[in-house]
């Protein structure tokens, strides 16, 4: 029998019933009194030099209050970055400061230099058109391709930067030489060039901010799209506004998704906190779905050139990646860590690897800034892998799946120190790999690739063996790895006298199910009902402290907080039960919900205990306090590894290039699973993006830097008939070896293992079908590049 | 969006008069129009709705045989009361958009608008449809002169679509990923004296008809017919959806898929 509750069980999403019901809180659903509007004025050109703004005429507009440009931002700070990385000479970063709105010059389409706050919302956008029409900008040429970005020294995204060039980072450098002898010396080398394109994040909710400030107090308080409230507050506080931290709430309510792109503190959420200063009003801000195009913080846009050394039997012997980085035209709070420790960390795979090298230049276009996306460097760099080891094997003839097996890492190896800096606590790829191909009944291919050919189409067979890093923490780790900021997280449980409990988490939710999933760690760990258990998130004023969820950080680390806060509940709990029962502390034994004397039929409930809690009479109070509140700060000592094996199978119709995915199949080692149905869910929509980014999401700029895929008539979400019905399975589980719940993350797995199954299918199509001359196709693997390929 | 009057009409006069007024713009299913007055593109000062013209509105068979089609008539009603009459016609009204916009867009709208890559223009030009308007009767191949653009008059509405109805008729739409309009569509329509075939989607001129593939079918309407045909010439759209050469190839397959569905 499955488990119906607790740890273990698939609990139906408590957070669905509002969110189902049209009954969910978004910040954009909330009235406020007085409130008022503000639209910002964004640029229309790439680059360009600001030469005027004349507000008079938008000032003299019905409704208008306040018109802010980027010289009333000119005296306060910049949105930082969290990452400070140094370049292969040594040298820091180019950071250049990122204003609340650009000033002097903008730098891509998109970049808001002015805002207007009115009565409606209509008449702010009718004055914002009319600031804009006011406005000269005089257009520069725009920098959009990486490689002339870097070639060009004349033209400059920041005038201060001569070359374009954030950094130029080689990971780790101290093995350069040796990966260069071994490459050298290696029988084979597989070369491949690859694009990782740049992806839209498109969370179904649009950005959205809405500042308050209270004169008669002096308070702040901004409500707002946001995966990570107290990074907002602490960079607001900070590092932008300067406001004192006791002075700002920050809440971040029901938020429609965030895949990353509301990791990241935003110049209008800044806007709205000084507009609301100013006219002391609230002040509202809502992207349309255009701005979001524009402005979002974008995905992934890596330019790769990947070796593999290796053995004429198909062992690796070295691996080394050249990669052009697009930052975009300014630095998003992540956009550092992204393309370096979220990616070059992970070069080594799953795989016994001796020599890896990783080079890495980051790029200022005029594009949008690029940031964390769901998995964000680590599908780069397993697609850089996965696609690499199924060229090597093909040109070496030798079965892709051998070529894995022979490589992969086997259990007894663990812990296992990687060259790129990695310790690996456990695992077992040939647990999930045999799995997968198990459950995709690998065996039954060739009679569906003769069903497929008698239809008229070209069936293909592709796959991944996937390995991330995530439960994004170790602050001692990611110190060193170049974060401005310690990765722990935070929670407090507190038990009401009738016994009920609230945990206020530091992990956000904005889809995930934290507030069905971690109540039921607690239920399952005080042998109480979920339902006398509330998860409590998203609003600063009332959490400790958090770091907010991304890298499939929230059970793993902010999950470790919650339980190590419990084990104080139950400590705590123990010493009023052996005042209770006059027994000694030492005496007490917590199971089944019960205090109880060891040895004894002495025992009292956790309902008791709580209560006594509150309504304590005779308390030896120098020993004991009242009350039943407990708050832990948790910081892993390593990241968790989960990982699994892909297995994707296509058909390709040979008329138009269009490829179906017939069907996908997943084997993946999350640790211990908390709630089944929930992990299940995550991988489905994981997997969904990543055939999204291989199959159909394109992001194009011109050559003047314009988004030509600015809405859905041009960039193209995955939807339902685009995938298949998934097999998922998690049973092959390795726990985590240093989190006391042995879970592992699987929020982003699905989006890093997928895409390389999904491409390598397709090319193993049309290899069956003879086109060898095909060795790879760019994402997205769209009918008409598919078609071209198979023309050329 | 900017402010605008409204306007809502009962009879085709009334909406002629009310379109006569200074910008004053027809409003069908607003599909098209509205998304463009969202974004202030367009800023009509007074829209005038064909939707409650009930003159407009429905599927009907005419002494002739001819199908006809109110010109406010939504995309739902004709995928579901033409199909007896005639299926090709229904279930490509059956593929645009979705429910949402099935059950908003017209024929009219969607004719007036002449989107080079929209559905509609191929069944009308694929079967020789005439297009009625509040004061004339046009011929499908008089009617659609390139992208965007037909022989519409400002103010002038179309009140009324006929189709001949042919003998067997299909509609191959391969769609562009993003819109879901057609990136290629084929509307195959044999008739007693010959079989006419029209694409949309994939010529800068909008919807055209093939007149080698229609000799070809004309002759002999078997999907073999065309195999010798070299994809149509012309000036192909290229973009990031497909290249002009990816196009014309998909002319020429989705007229294949068109023919063997007619059966
Ligand atoms: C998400 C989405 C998907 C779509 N997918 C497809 C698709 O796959 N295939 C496809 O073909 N189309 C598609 N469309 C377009 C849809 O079919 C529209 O309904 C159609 O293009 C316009 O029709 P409408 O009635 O909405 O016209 P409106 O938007 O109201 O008007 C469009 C234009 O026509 C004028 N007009 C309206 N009615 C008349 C009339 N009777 N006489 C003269 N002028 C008139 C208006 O003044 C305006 O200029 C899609 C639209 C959307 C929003």
């Amino acid at each position: 029998m499955p488990k119906d509750h607790g740890i273990g069980a698939s609990s139906k999403r408590r957070e669905d019933i509002r969110f189902l019901t049209g009954r969910g809180a978004y910040t954009d659903d909330l009235a406020m009194q007085g409130q008022v509007h503000a639209v910002m004025v964004r640029a229309n050109v790439a680059h360009g030099r600001i030469v005027s703004i004349d507000t008079s005429a938008a000032a003299a507009m019905p409704g208008v209050l306040a018109i802010f440009t980027g010289a009333d931002f000119a005296d306060v700070g910049g949105n930082p970055a969290g990452w400070l990385i140094h370049s292969r000479d040594g040298s820091p970063m180019r950071e250049p400061k990122r204003p609340v709105l650009a000033h002097g010059k903008v730098r891509h389409v998109g970049d808001a230099y002015a805002a207007v706050v009115a009565e409606t919302h209509e008449q702010a956008r009718d004055a914002a058109e009319a600031v804009a029409a006011g406005t000269e900008i005089e257009e520069l040429p725009a920098i959009v391709d990486m490689a002339g970005a870097v070639a060009n020294a004349d033209n400059r995204v920041h005038d201060e930067i001569p070359d374009n060039l954030c950094f130029d980072w080689g990971w780790i450098e101290a093995n350069r030489d040796a990966v260069d002898a071994a490459m050298k010396a290696a029988p084979h080398v597989t070369t491949l060039e690859l694009v990782n394109n740049r992806l839209v994040p498109n969370a179904m909710e649009p950005r959205a901010s809405i500042g308050e400030f209270n004169p008669g107090t002096g308070d702040y308080k901004l409500t707002t799209t946001s995966q990570n409230p107290h990074l907002t507050k602490l960079l607001v506080c900070a590092f932008v506004l300067g406001i004192p931290e006791h002075k700002l709430t920050v809440v971040a309510p029901d938020v429609g998704g965030g895949f990353g792109s509301k990791i990241y503190h935003y110049g209008e959420e800044a806007l709205v906190l000084a507009a609301a200063k100013k006219l002391g009003r609230p002040v509202r801000w809502t992207a349309e779905r255009s701005e979001s195009f524009l402005t979002d913080a974008h995905g992934r846009d890596h330019v790769t050139t990947i070796e593999v050394g290796a053995t004429l039997d198909g062992e690796i012997l070295a691996i080394r990646t050249n990669t052009l980085a697009n930052v975009g035209a300014y630095l998003s709070n992540f956009s550092t860590a992204t393309p370096t420790f979220l990616h070059g960390t992970l070069m080594a795979g799953p795989y016994k690897v001796p020599h890896v090298y990783v080079n890495l230049k980051a790029v200022f276009t005029n594009t949008a800034p690029v940031d964390a996306y769901r998995g964000a460097g680590r599908p780069e760099a397993t697609y850089s892998l996965e696609r690499a080891i199924d060229k090597m094997a093909r040109e070496l003839k030798l079965d892709p799946v051998a070529v894995r097996r022979k490589n992969l890492l086997t259990p007894d190896q663990f812990p296992y120190t990687t060259p790129v800096g990695l310790v690996y606590d456990v695992g077992n790829y040939q647990a999930t790999l045999d799995k997968a191909l198990d459950m995709a009944d690998l065996a039954g291919f060739e009679a569906r690739a003769a069903k497929s050919r008698a239809a008229g189409k070209l069936r293909g067979v592709g796959l991944s063996t996937w390995i991330e890093a995530c439960g994004i923490a170790p602050s001692h780790l990611v110190g060193q790895l170049g974060s401005r900021v310690g990765l722990y997280d935070a929670a407090t449980v507190r038990v009401s006298a009738t016994g009920t409990i609230q945990v206020m988490t530091g992990a956000h939710s904005h889809g995930q199910g934290h507030e069905t999933v971690f109540a039921q760690v607690v239920a399952e760990k005080l042998s109480i009902p979920e339902g006398a258990v509330e998860i409590v998130h998203g609003d600063t004023s009332k959490i400790p402290f958090g770091m907010g969820s991304y890298g499939s950080r929230s059970l793993a680390v902010c999950g470790s907080a919650m339980d190590r806060a419990l084990d104080k509940i139950i400590a705590k709990g123990k010493k009023i039960a052996a005042h209770m029962l006059e027994a000694a502390e030492g005496d007490i034994t917590f199971e089944n919900g019960s205090f109880s004397v060891a040895g004894t039929d002495k025992a009292k409930s956790f309902g008791e205990i709580a209560f006594s809690a509150y309504v304590p009479h005779n308390y030896p109070l120098e020993t004991l306090e009242p009350g039943l509140e407990e708050t832990a700060f948790y910081d892993p000592n390593n990241f968790t590894y989960p990982a699994g094996a892909y297995l994707c199978e296509v058909e390709i119709d040979p008329d138009t290039g269009k490829v179906t995915i017939c069907s996908f199949t997943c084997a993946d080692d999350f640790g211990n699973v908390m709630n089944p149905m929930v992990v299940e869910g995550q991988v489905h929509g994981g997997v969904a993006q990543g055939i999204g980014q291989a199959l159909v999401e394109h992001t194009a700029y011109d050559e003047n830097g314009q988004l030509l895929t600015a809405s859905y008539m041009d960039y193209t979400m995955p939807r339902a008939d685009d995938v298949p019905f998934y097999q998922v399975d998690h049973s092959c589980a390795t726990p985590c070896t240093h989190n006391p719940l042995g879970v592992k993350g699987c929020g982003e797995a699905g989006a890093i293992g997928s895409p390389p199954a999904v491409v390598n299918a397709v090319i193993d199509a049309l290899h069956r079908a003879g086109m060898t001359h095909v060795t790879h196709i760019d994402m997205p693997l769209t009918p008409a590049r598919v078609w071209g390929a198979m023309q050329a | 969006m900017y402010n605008f009057e409204f306007a809502k009409p009962a009879t085709i006069t009334d909406a002629v008069k009310a379109l006569a007024a200074e910008d004053a713009q027809a409003l069908g299913g607003g599909q098209t129009l509205l998304p463009t007055m969202k974004q202030r593109l367009a800023s009509p000062a007074t829209l005038v709705s064909l939707n409650a013209i009930p003159e407009m509105i429905g599927v009907c068979v005419n002494d002739k045989g001819e199908v006809c089609i109110g010109g406010a008539t939504t995309h739902a009603t004709v995928a579901q009361e033409a199909r007896a009459h005639y299926p090709g016609l229904a279930a490509l009204a059956s593929q645009i958009g979705d429910p949402a916009v099935r059950n908003r867009g017209t024929i009219g709208g969607s004719l007036a608008n002449n989107d080079p890559s929209a559905c509609y223009p191929a069944a009308a030009l694929g079967s020789g449809a005439l297009i009625k308007t509040n004061s004339r009767d046009i011929a499908a191949d008089a009617y659609f002169q390139g992208m965007f653009a037909t022989a519409l008059a400002p103010g002038e509405i179309i009140t009324e679509v006929r189709f001949p109805v042919p003998q067997k008729s299909n509609y191959q739409k391969f769609v562009q990923p993003a819109s879901r309009f057609a990136l290629v569509g084929v509307f195959v329509a044999k008739y007693a004296d010959g079989v006419r075939v029209a694409v949309t989607g994939a010529s800068t001129d909008g919807v055209f008809r093939w007149a080698e593939a229609e000799a070809a079918l004309s002759a002999d309407f078997a999907k073999g017919a065309i195999d010798a045909l070299s994809p149509p010439k012309g000036d192909m759209i290229a973009d990031l959806h497909g290249s002009a050469d990816y196009r014309a190839h998909l002319v020429k397959v989705m007229t294949g898929r068109a023919v063997a569905a007619a059966g």
